[in-house]
């Protein structure tokens, strides 16, 4: 018995959600190094200009109200733990340790504020973040 | 400068935002979660202050 060519044919491989890949790696770097640019590289615009405008709104009000900027090696728990958070913020971060922007310690309440509005941006980068590693390697839909 | 209230206002809109995009797939939904959200937030931070005038009154 002889077999169309048709049949002889491999049935192209399929992506398999949740799947690893360089282009869902490179997503990711990309949305931790800049807040919203995971999204843009998935063609995701809108998403990315709103997440990109709430994650800097967030880091800009922060500084604003003089939020304090923790560094990695003080040895308190809570410093690490905030450390941690701020460092969510990818690019943001690291130009704010360059460039010595916000506070080395907490001086009053809206500073505290401050500070908050600065370790939940970088925690809400992460999530955006891992979001747009979702959408690249198909185990979010849309 | 901002009070304490309107950077309240700041924080839930721009978690919303984040929590909308990002825990739903369809637009419609990311704005219903998104708006859900920010109700949350403000609604949690009222009944929280109030609670606090309560047991200092």
């Amino acid at each position: 018995m002889t077999t169309t060519p048709q049949a002889q044919v491999k049935p192209k491989a399929e992506r398999v959600p949740g799947e690893a890949s360089s282009f869902a790696l490179m997503v990711l770097l990309a949305a931790w190094v800049v807040p919203g640019a995971g999204h843009l590289l998935l063609g995701k615009w809108v998403r990315a200009l709103l997440l990109f405008v709430a994650i800097l709104g967030m880091y800009l009000i922060g500084m604003g109200l003089q939020g304090k900027i923790y560094t990695p090696n003080t040895g308190e728990i809570l410093d690490i733990l905030g450390f941690a958070g701020q460092l969510g913020m990818g690019l943001l971060y690291v130009l704010a340790r360059l460039f010595g922007w916000g506070a080395s310690a907490v001086l009053n309440t809206l500073a505290d504020y401050g500070t908050k509005f600065l370790v939940v941006a970088g925690l809400l980068n992460i999530i955006a973040a891992v979001d747009a590693y979702s959408l690249a390697n198909g185990r979010k839909a849309s | 400068m901002l009070s304490h209230f309107s950077a309240v206002l700041l924080f839930a809109l721009c978690c919303s935002v984040v929590f909308g995009i990002t825990q739903r797939s369809q637009p419609k939904m990311m704005v219903r979660f998104g708006a859900y959200c920010f109700v949350l937030f403000v609604g949690g931070v009222i009944v929280a202050s109030w609670v606090m005038w309560l047991i200092k009154h």
